[in-house]
């Protein structure tokens, strides 16, 4: 499918196969070797680049999971091209020379061009903006002396240049959609034979992939090719190809529905639209639920979140994914589409087994709502590491006591079941009962009712259900006030 | 001087801008060749059909290679005595090992052609843990090796205390950034050229050369950087570039093949898994009377470097501790997992933290202070080491490269020198030098029979005890750990001393090529290889000293088998030592032909010229460096030299396990303060003191550099990085999706690093001393700050934590509930 972009400055105009990764193409077709291949997977950050789309927001994000389609009427910055054109270094490539940041100089790169990202957005929380940064040599005091040296230097003229071509892009690129079809990547209208395209329309190379412009447009295309394949963040769909090297077709990529990616909070109710990112998540729900907030900061890494969405976390209905027993807990509605009919269901119910969700052919994910309600919620991640790694086990409470007796429990896990699922039995032991440790324990005693977790490499069973059971004692030691997260100490 | 400056990679601008190139980054001529490998999905047994009709008639494929379309040798092994297919010929060892071989136009072509081979095996049970192997009695070598002095039985009988357990520790994956790769380019004559990220040239050379079945002179290896090694890419490079070579020979394109990380976990070998049973007797201020270790080693597969891996484990079994009475057993069992390789320590690292936990456990068991026991049975420090006096050694001997070749021959019965690989440290050392008779001291000698000589670690731990605050912190933490329910801290503070040089004592050898061109321009060589460790920059350091010139004169280049040849592993941490002499010696030659010219022509005495500045000083005159090489090449003198070292001092006997391993010891001490959650196990660091010895530092900056990231490393290993195989003996943890490294907020907050300023008394390059290994045995201070948070979890008579390796959640929390449920 031809697409077209704006690379370091330079616009390009591509014909691609849809699945073909940034990361590939610019190390292959375009001999720019510096963005690495450090694991093809989106976990060690070597590929980073910087693409910024028509909010003119520049942002980081793995290259090795980006499929080139993605980048259609955006702009990428690569490592090469970061430094001001008289070939000064970029403030954070000098610190990092300066402060002996690179070793063997692999990761170096996707370092250098995660930095310039966040200290383009003026960002001073250097763990967390290089969580998805792994370096194997220096122990990151370094790159972390690096970062702080860098706060505040001035920003190249690039990342408005690139904001400005990138919004262009998407003026051109709206005008081109109703007039000149030689601009239109979208194929709302039928992709093959179209008779709409004009003499000096290139010909469909990808009969098989389609770029909807909205919400509409993806309903009406995704109920004609039922057996397609969706691609939101791609950061689950890009290791299909990069790791099961599945051949995917046909195709959908949906950044372009940016009427599914709305986030709207009113008085009753929190909507999220299945195109936000966790990234906007996570925005959205620092000053309405905090828990949830910390829950999606250690989920990826900045990289991850600025690709992943709401509906993809979802809609992969994998037992191990962060969001749903948050959105389960506060009692969440998902809300479908297929073609123009609507329909909502608790999302709990959605999950039905591993693998299989209540997803008809041709339906889609378009939203997840919750009540709006005073925040009660606990979330709890617990892996390996704690930034950037999956969950052995996620537990989310939305526990309300009101005069000492619990008015509401919901409980909802991740990695304990074989979908996300809630904690029925814990749940009712809790409810209508004096908030209080014999209560709380004779609740833990009941999570053995509710799941039989497995062993894996990530935990034991044995020690998913003893952790599970006791991130319900943290809940109680928490709201007693106690000190719960070695997180919180200070050194 | 611009030695001992903390002068930044020499690559570090071209790091940040990208341009730095891997082997992956080289531009190829047009028509390169992509390479996969087809991989064993069972880890035991045989194949006996592959049906590889539609991996040749995948979109892409140009060829598809079997064991049996090899031109030449069928072995990649680093290890003389024992075989490791390239292609399996029928055997099957572990799940991942490569069966055959794609060739196809790109990288992804190959690697789904790959995926469809049909292979019909005959699977049998396979022995994956140390339990198995030893029922099944599958180990390498005939038995166990044993080190040791004394009667330790009998000092244990007689102690007054019996301090017995066991501690399990696991494995570690590399995970250096870079993926292994190589690209070969054929040469008319049927000449092979290899680009290939190695830490050994010389043994790609080496084995490509078998593989082609032509001389090693025929194949060249260049390696200008390695995105990280750690002693992954010690041998590990081996079956890509032989891949490779034999393709590039077959097709008579160039080819290249990277391993996607996904198989670069699966094929390669990773550190030893270690068991260690310990039984110690000790008196009642936690005195050392008598000690047996019994260290069980999981191998994998193939011996590779293994046997000279559990020998240092065995070398490091003491660490800083005198043990009168000793003896350390070592079983090197074989499994049906990747082949364990070289990882930063090559064994140290899991020895050492053997006699690490028997310090934090007799402490336990006697209610001491951890600190006090480990000063107790300190080794002494010794007058002369203060003074850089020259001990009294046995005169030095090398072992005769000719008669362990011919030793060797005998051992393995084969006929063919091209078999033996000399240079690698899979070279089992066969003939026994006798060593020379030294009398024991004492407190002093290492159950090995080497003095330790300079043993500055008391002193260094009374520095870092101030600087750290480590008294008042440790009593602040059981206050603090009173008062808090769930959450616990602990704190810790171990030592350092490893042995520096190859236990095997010939590869303790290294050559330099310098060159001087007329417009006072140098060109640097050596055998050592970058990965990241600044060796290159140390030594353009070293060379721009002995010329008296700045640094950005000396030309750092790419390590090639054609400049330098027969050269040892970038590895046991000797890469600066060895390198810098032989830089120091090509460059001394020179300069002492320059120096020799103009005071001839100035009528002065050659040893009052002096390089400084960028001129050359004679008399009362100065002349430009540039001036001086141009008129020594119209003078007709040669502007070019090699240098050679070879480390003095060095013999061992590995089958007694006597002598002097080792030129000199490296030290280190780090206090570590680690918190833990007592409902989950999980935990992190919370402050790290360091204080560590580099000699006089050839770069403060480098090496600061090289102990931040030990350390860091070595938490990992111990703390989160997790290897696990299913029953059927599959890697599950093959990505870094299910195996985690440290990442940026694993580092402590709080993370102070001081180079202890001392001078090596050995005559080492400026008498520095090596620093790429020793680091990582700091992280060892990290487990025991978690063991120390763990015991503070149980009451007076709780038994001992007994933390194993990795201290994940799990493991953390299995152990809170031991504590507790006494
Ligand atoms: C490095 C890394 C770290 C990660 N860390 C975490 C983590 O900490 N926690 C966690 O939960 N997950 C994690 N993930 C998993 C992943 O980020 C999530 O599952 C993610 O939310 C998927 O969203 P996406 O937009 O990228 O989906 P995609 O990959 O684009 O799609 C995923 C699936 O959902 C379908 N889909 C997408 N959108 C819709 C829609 N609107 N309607 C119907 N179907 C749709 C796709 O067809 C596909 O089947 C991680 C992934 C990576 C690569
Ligand atoms: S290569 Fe590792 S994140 Fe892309
Ligand atoms: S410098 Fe080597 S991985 Fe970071």
């Amino acid at each position: 499918m031809e697409i077209a972009f704006v690379l370091n400055g330079a616009p390009v105009r591509i014909d691609t196969t849809p699945t073909r990764t940034l990361l590939d193409w610019l190390r292959e077709e375009r001999a720019l070797t510096g963005t690495k291949e450090g694991c093809n997977e989106g976990d060690c950050g070597a590929c980073t680049v910087i693409v910024t789309g028509p909010d003119g927001t520049p942002r980081a994000l793995n290259a090795c999971i980006l499929f080139l389609p993605q980048l259609h009427g955006k702009a990428v910055r690569t490592v090469e091209v970061i430094a001001g054109p008289d070939g000064a270094l970029h403030p954070v490539q000098q610190a990092m020379v300066e402060h002996h940041g690179s070793q063997c100089g692999f990761c170096t790169p996707g370092f250098v061009v995660a930095m310039a990202a966040a200290h383009a957005r003026g960002r001073t929380d250097h763990e967390d903006q290089l969580a998805g940064n792994l370096c194997r040599c220096t122990g990151y005091a370094p790159i972390l002396r690096a970062a702080r040296a860098a706060e505040g230097a001035p920003i190249p003229a690039w990342v408005a240049e690139d904001a400005a071509a990138a919004r262009n892009h998407a003026r051109q690129d709206t005008q081109a959609d109703d007039a000149h079809p030689v601009f239109r990547p979208d194929i709302s209208s039928g992709e093959r034979g179209d008779a709409a395209r004009g003499a000096e329309s290139p010909p469909p190379t990808a009969p098989d992939a389609a770029l909807p412009k909205d919400s509409d447009a993806l309903a009406a295309w995704y109920e004609a090719h039922p057996d397609a394949t969706l691609i939101a963040g791609a950061t689950d769909v890009g290791l299909w190809v990069t790791k099961q090297l599945r051949d995917l077709a046909p195709v959908a990529f949906l950044h372009r529905c940016r009427d599914l990616a709305r986030i709207e909070v009113s008085e009753r109710e929190v909507r999220i639209g299945a195109m936000a990112t966790l990234a906007e998540l996570h925005e959205v729900m620092a000053p309405l639920h905090p828990s949830f907030a910390e829950l999606i900061r250690r989920y990826g890494s900045v990289q991850v979140r600025n690709a992943a969405t709401v509906g993809g976390n979802i809609a992969n209905g994998s037992p191990i994914g962060d969001s749903p027993p948050a959105l389960i807990a506060l009692g969440a509605t998902l809300h479908l589409r297929k073609g123009d009919a609507r329909r909502s269901l608790p999302l709990e119910d959605f999950f039905v087994d591993y693998g299989k969700q209540d997803r008809a052919p041709g339906e889609f994910v378009e939203a997840v709502s919750f009540p709006r309600r005073p925040d009660t919620l606990s979330c709890q991640k617990l892996s390996k590491r704690f930034d950037q790694d999956i969950s052995a086990v996620c537990g989310c409470f939305d526990i309300a006591v009101e005069d000492d007796t619990v008015t509401r429990a919901r409980v909802a896990f991740g990695g304990m079941a074989a979908t996300p699922k809630r904690a029925r039995a814990v749940e009712a032991t809790l409810e209508g009962q004096p908030w209080t440790a014999a209560t709380v324990e004779a609740a833990m005693a009941r999570l053995a009712d509710d799941f039989r977790p497995i062993d894996d490499m990530r935990a034991s069973a044995g020690y998913r259900l003893r952790a599970a059971q006791n991130m319900l004692a943290r809940v109680f030691a928490e709201r007693a006030g106690a000190r719960t997260s070695v997180l919180e100490i200070a050194p | 001087m611009t030695v001992a400056k903390p002068l930044p990679h020499d690559a570090a601008m071209r790091h940040v801008t990208g341009e730095a190139r891997y082997v992956d980054d080289i531009p190829v001529p047009a028509g390169t060749l992509h390479l996969a490998f087809g991989l064993s999905q069972i880890a035991s047994g045989r194949w006996t059909e592959m049906d590889l009709d539609a991996v040749r008639a995948a979109p892409g494929v140009v060829a598809v290679i079997t064991a049996a379309d090899l031109p030449g040798h069928n072995d990649v092994s680093p290890a003389p005595t024992f075989h490791e297919e390239l292609l399996s010929s029928h055997e099957i060892h572990y799940a991942g090992q490569p069966l055959f071989l794609v060739v196809a136009d790109s990288h992804l072509a190959a690697r789904k052609a790959a995926r469809l081979a049909q292979v019909t095996a005959e699977e049998t049970e396979p022995v994956l843990t140390i339990e198995q192997a030893l029922a099944r009695d599958w180990r390498f070598e005939e038995g166990p090796r044993v080190y040791g002095r004394g009667d330790p039985e009998a000092a244990i009988a007689g102690a007054a205390h019996l301090v017995d357990g066991s501690i399990e520790i696991g494995g570690q994956e590399h995970f250096y950034l870079e993926g292994q790769a190589a690209l070969a380019l054929p040469q008319e004559g049927g000449d092979m050229v290899v680009h290939s990220s190695s830490q050994h040239p010389t043994e790609i050379q080496h084995k490509v050369a078998e593989a082609l079945a032509v001389p090693m002179n025929a194949v060249r290896v260049e390696v200008r950087r390695m995105g990280g090694g750690f002693g992954g890419k010690e041998s590990q490079g081996n079956a890509l570039a032989c891949a490779c070579a034999v393709a590039a020979r077959l097709t008579g394109r160039p080819c290249k093949m990277r391993y996607d990380r996904d198989d670069d976990f699966v094929i390669t070998g990773k550190r030893h898994d270690f068991r260690i049973d310990y039984r110690a007797g000790v008196d009642d201020e936690g005195r050392i009377l008598g000690l047996i270790f019994e260290q069980f080693c999981r191998c994998g597969w193939s011996q590779d470097l293994s046997l000279p891996v559990a020998d240092r484990a065995m070398l490091h079994a003491d660490n800083a501790y005198w043990l009168p009475a000793v003896r350390i057993v070592s079983h090197r069992l074989r499994t049906n997992t990747q082949s364990a390789t070289a990882f930063r320590g090559f064994g140290g690292p899991q020895g050492m933290l053997g006699i690490e936990r028997v310090m934090d456990h007799v402490a336990h068991a006697l209610g001491r202070d951890p600190l006090e026991v480990r000063r107790t049975n300190f080794y002494a420090a010794r007058a002369e080491a203060a003074q850089g006096g020259q001990p009294p050694v046995g005169p030095f001997r090398a072992a005769s490269p000719r008669s362990i070749s011919a030793k060797m021959r005998g051992e393995e019965g084969a006929a063919a020198d091209p078999s033996l690989d000399l240079t690698s440290r899979g070279a089992a050392q066969a003939v026994a030098p006798q060593p020379a008779p030294r009398s024991e001291v004492p407190g002093s000698t290492t159950p090995y029979g080497q003095v330790v000589e300079d043993f500055i670690l008391p002193d260094m731990v009374a520095r870092l005890v101030e600087s750290s605050d480590y008294r008042a912190r440790r009593a602040a933490i059981a206050e603090w750990n009173a008062a808090e329910p769930i959450c616990k801290r602990g704190i810790a503070l171990t030592p350092v001393k490893f042995g520096i040089s190859f236990t095997l004592t010939h590869l303790n050898q290294a050559g330099a090529l310098v060159h001087v061109y007329t417009d006072g321009s140098i060109h640097m060589n050596h055998g050592g290889t970058e990965m990241g460790q600044g060796l290159f920059q140390k030594v353009a350091q070293v060379a721009a000293d002995r010329f008296g010139v700045e640094v950005e004169r000396v030309k750092i280049t790419a390590t090639d088998t054609g400049k330098v040849p027969n050269t040892s592993a970038t590895a046991a941490s000797s890469g600066s030592d060895l390198n810098g002499m032989a830089v120091k010696a090509a460059c001394d030659e020179i300069r002492d032909r320059l120096a020799t010219f103009v005071a001839e022509r100035q009528q002065a005495d050659p040893a009052t010229v002096r390089f400084e500045g960028g001129r050359v000083h004679v008399g009362a005159q100065s002349y430009p460096f540039e001036d001086v090489a141009r008129d020594a090449w119209m003078a007709r003198i040669s502007l070019s030299a090699t240098g050679f070292y070879r480390t003095p001092k060095v013999e061992w006997d590995r089958i007694r396990g006597q002598g002097r391993p080792f030129y000199y010891f490296a030290y280190g001490v780090a206090v570590t303060e680690a918190a833990i959650d007592t409902l989950t196990g999980e935990n992190r660091l919370l402050r790290a003191d360091i204080l560590h010895d580099c000699g006089t530092s050839l770069n403060p900056a480098l090496d600061l550099g090289q102990i931040e990231g030990g350390y860091i490393q070595g938490t990992g290993w111990l703390t989160m990085e997790e290897l696990v195989w299913d029953t059927r003996g599959r890697l599950r943890t093959h990505a870094p999706s299910t195996y985690k490294i440290p990442a940026c907020s694993d580092a402590p907050p709080v993370f102070n690093v001081a180079l202890w300023d001392g001078r090596n008394r050995e005559e080492t390059i400026y008498r520095s001393k090596a620093v790429g290994e020793p680091p990582l045995m700091l992280g060892i201070s990290a487990l025991m700050a978690l063991s120390d948070a763990v015991a503070a979890c149980g009451g007076p008579g709780a038994p001992y934590p007994a933390l194993d390796a990795p201290a994940t959640p799990e493991r953390v929390l299995a152990a809170v509930e031991r504590v507790r449920s006494a």
